[in-house]
């Protein structure tokens, strides 16, 4: 954690709980720089969250009220918070599997209630805390602890789903685009209205380990590599699409943005 | 209206159905949030409380995508500073087991109606039961104690349901109305009184709110929004909300005190009513709807000369084991009929002196007077 932002940090606070490598610290680094540039005070936030590693990344870390919540259910504690008191800048913070599994119903209801939420769902494509099982983002053939074989089934598109849903904006970005996902945070937190973020979070320690990412900085150089822009989508072969991944602002109501239909023109 | 709270039904007599009377003492105990989804037989509720929460200022519906949503919405509502509420049927009552336990251990006051139906699975949805009071004491895992009031009547959906709301406020913690179809769909005459008395959860600014240092066991409660940076979660906490998932000591504290709150006050919290058991041979121990035919039974049977008495029991849970000691000593026969398999007739045997008699029926009717008086007549 960068030392200026020690101060959003809750006090007897001293580590992280990430494995080594877990792209979960850079998320939190990145939430609370986006909190700093828009100079919110974190007494007025209230962050949720669910059962996972990423559920970790707010609770017990950032000093402001936070609502560690039981497995999928942070959207749904979230929504009667911020229904009872609109006062609250209410973020949530969890996991794929937790977000789009076990708590799926939640977020598509989300989406299509447009509750002022601003949901950032860190996807590192695997159950970690539980020990590397299967999710339901998990890449076909990929290897798990419950798909030794290879995952035999297509992972969710969380993006298009929350689209699909009702979403008036949907991001998605890796940690290895620090800047550009911390303007997608500032964007959300300053309009109201759901706002949803996915983010690209390499687990070396359940994902890569099985995956023949060989180091940590393997896992970085490969969605450094695969995450594209629309622009840098269209200019690519049909072979090269299929092994990147779209990421930008790809929902965007307000401003009118849909660069899912840029990357297919 | 009344010129105290605008909100709250007037003084004066009414002709409501049970479910009805239910939302307006939520009302009057100061309820505003309310998430839900429509389940029979509990939907009228969900109904009333839609349009009424849409009349006073501040006041919050939801209607949930399910039954884990609504009650992970109340929690959240009620951490927000907001007096909340849920109301379901079995099905949905079990949906909502999980999060019965994350309010356990993170010391939410709410309320949850329950207004059972004939199980198990969907059951017989549109018909009565009672089957669903062991879910309420034992439905999540691990050891809690919630309450739990059994309203035998629609003044009693009314009235319990304040006093359920103002129990959860005082000791933070889920407190369950175990209605029943039949007292739900009942309509009868409701007597409103002055606005009742509302009681509060403790405040202070900067306290622990998972702290042990008060002699009842309830730590004070802030809200979000307050500059209190709340730091809660389901998991095992220490007393500022820290996690300690790995110390035996903290687990033992937190588990002891929030189940020794609850047993260590149940005088305050138990409530049952006698009918003619002084001299009685058979004490016949009811709750809900049962109750009523019970009371029907023991007078006509009173006035051929059967020494029958009945012991109603208000609330279930914590379980009123020292009045069953009292009441139901040896020499007394004890019938216990209930519209289950026999959960509080268990209950009643590990107190009772006297023989215990279980009458159960689980048809998805009512266990009418004369099956009562029929069943006296049998073991006088």
């Amino acid at each position: 954690m960068a030392r200026d932002l020690n101060r959003y940090l809750r006090p007897g606070v001293s580590t992280t709980p990430f494995c080594p490598g877990c792209g979960h610290g850079i998320l939190m680094n990145i939430i609370l720089r986006a909190i700093d540039e828009l100079r919110l005070n974190l007494d007025d936030m209230l962050f949720v969250s669910g059962i996972g590693c990423a559920a970790w990344i707010p609770s017990p870390n950032f000093n402001a009220d936070t609502l560690h919540t039981l497995h999928g259910r942070a959207i749904a504690f979230a929504t009667g918070a911020k229904a009872f008191n609109p006062q609250l800048k209410t973020m949530v913070i969890s996991g794929d599997g937790d977000l789009a599994s076990i708590g799926g119903n939640h977020l598509i209801h989300a989406a299509r209630r447009d509750t002022d939420l601003t949901v950032i769902c860190a996807n590192n494509m695997i159950y970690g805390m539980t020990g590397g099982q299967a999710a339901p983002t998990t890449p076909a053939g990929a290897i798990s602890a419950t798909t030794g074989g290879g995952n035999p089934w297509a992972p969710f598109d969380l993006c298009r789903l929350v689209i699909g849903a009702g979403a008036g904006y949907a991001a998605r970005f890796a940690v290895t685009q620090p800047l550009e996902l911390k303007e997608a945070i500032k964007e959300v937190l300053g309009f109201t209205g759901f706002g949803f973020i996915e983010v690209l979070s390499p687990c070396p320690t359940q994902y890569g380990r099985r995956n023949d990412y060989g180091a940590v900085t393997d896992m970085l150089e490969d969605l450094r590599r695969r995450c594209v822009t629309a622009d840098e989508m269209k200019r690519l072969t049909g072979t090269e699409r299929k092994d990147r991944i779209l990421t930008g602002v790809l929902h965007d109501e307000r401003n009118e943005r849909n660069e899912m239909e840029t990357a297919r023109a | 209206m009344s010129g105290h709270e605008p909100a709250i039904m007037p003084p004066g007599n009414y002709y409501l159905t049970g479910n009805e009377a239910l939302a307006e003492g939520a009302i009057a105990a100061g309820c505003r949030f309310y998430a839900g989804y429509p389940i029979t037989p509990s939907s009228e509720i969900m109904e009333r409380m839609a349009a009424r929460l849409d009349e006073i200022d501040g006041g919050v519906f939801m209607q949930m995508e399910d039954e884990i949503a609504s009650i992970c919405a109340v929690i959240g509502a009620v951490w927000a500073g907001a007096r909340g509420m849920t109301a379901t049927s079995g099905p949905g009552f079990s949906l909502m087991q999980e999060a019965i336990g994350y309010a356990a251990i993170t010391e939410t006051p709410l309320v949850i109606a329950d207004i059972q139906r004939a199980g198990p699975g969907t059951g017989q949805a549109t018909k009565v039961g009672g089957g669903d009071l062991m879910q309420a004491k034992w439905g999540s895992h691990g050891d809690y104690t919630p309450i739990a009031m059994c309203p035998w009547s629609v003044q009693e959906m009314y009235d319990l349901t304040i006093r359920a709301f103002n129990l959860a406020e005082t000791w933070r913690v889920p407190v369950f109305v175990m209605g029943e179809e039949a007292v739900g769909h009942l309509k009868e005459g409701l007597t409103v009184d002055a606005p009742p008395a509302v009681i509060n959860h403790r405040e202070e600014k900067g306290a622990t709110p998972f702290g042990h240092e008060l002699p009842d066991g309830v730590p004070p409660m802030p809200a979000f929004g307050e500059g209190e940076k709340l730091l809660i979660t389901g998991s095992t906490h220490d007393h500022r909300g820290f996690r300690k998932t790995d110390d035996p000591a903290v687990q033992a504290q937190l588990t002891g005190r929030i189940n020794d709150k609850i047993m260590n006050h149940r005088d305050e919290i138990v409530d049952t009513e006698a009918h003619a058991v002084d001299d009685a041979d058979i004490v016949v121990v009811a709750c809900g709807f049962t109750a009523r035919s019970v009371l029907y039974a023991i007078e006509t049977l009173r006035t051929e000369g059967l020494k029958v008495g009945l012991l109603r029991l208000k609330t279930i849970w914590p379980f009123p084991d020292d009045i069953i000691r009292t009441v139901c000593g040896s020499g007394r026969k004890i019938l216990v009929p209930e519209m289950n398999r026999g959960q509080m007739a268990g209950e009643v045997m590990k107190y009772a002196g006297g023989d215990v008699i279980p009458l159960n029926r689980t048809d998805g009717r009512i266990i009418h007077p004369h099956l009562i008086m029929e069943t006296i007549r049998g073991i006088a």
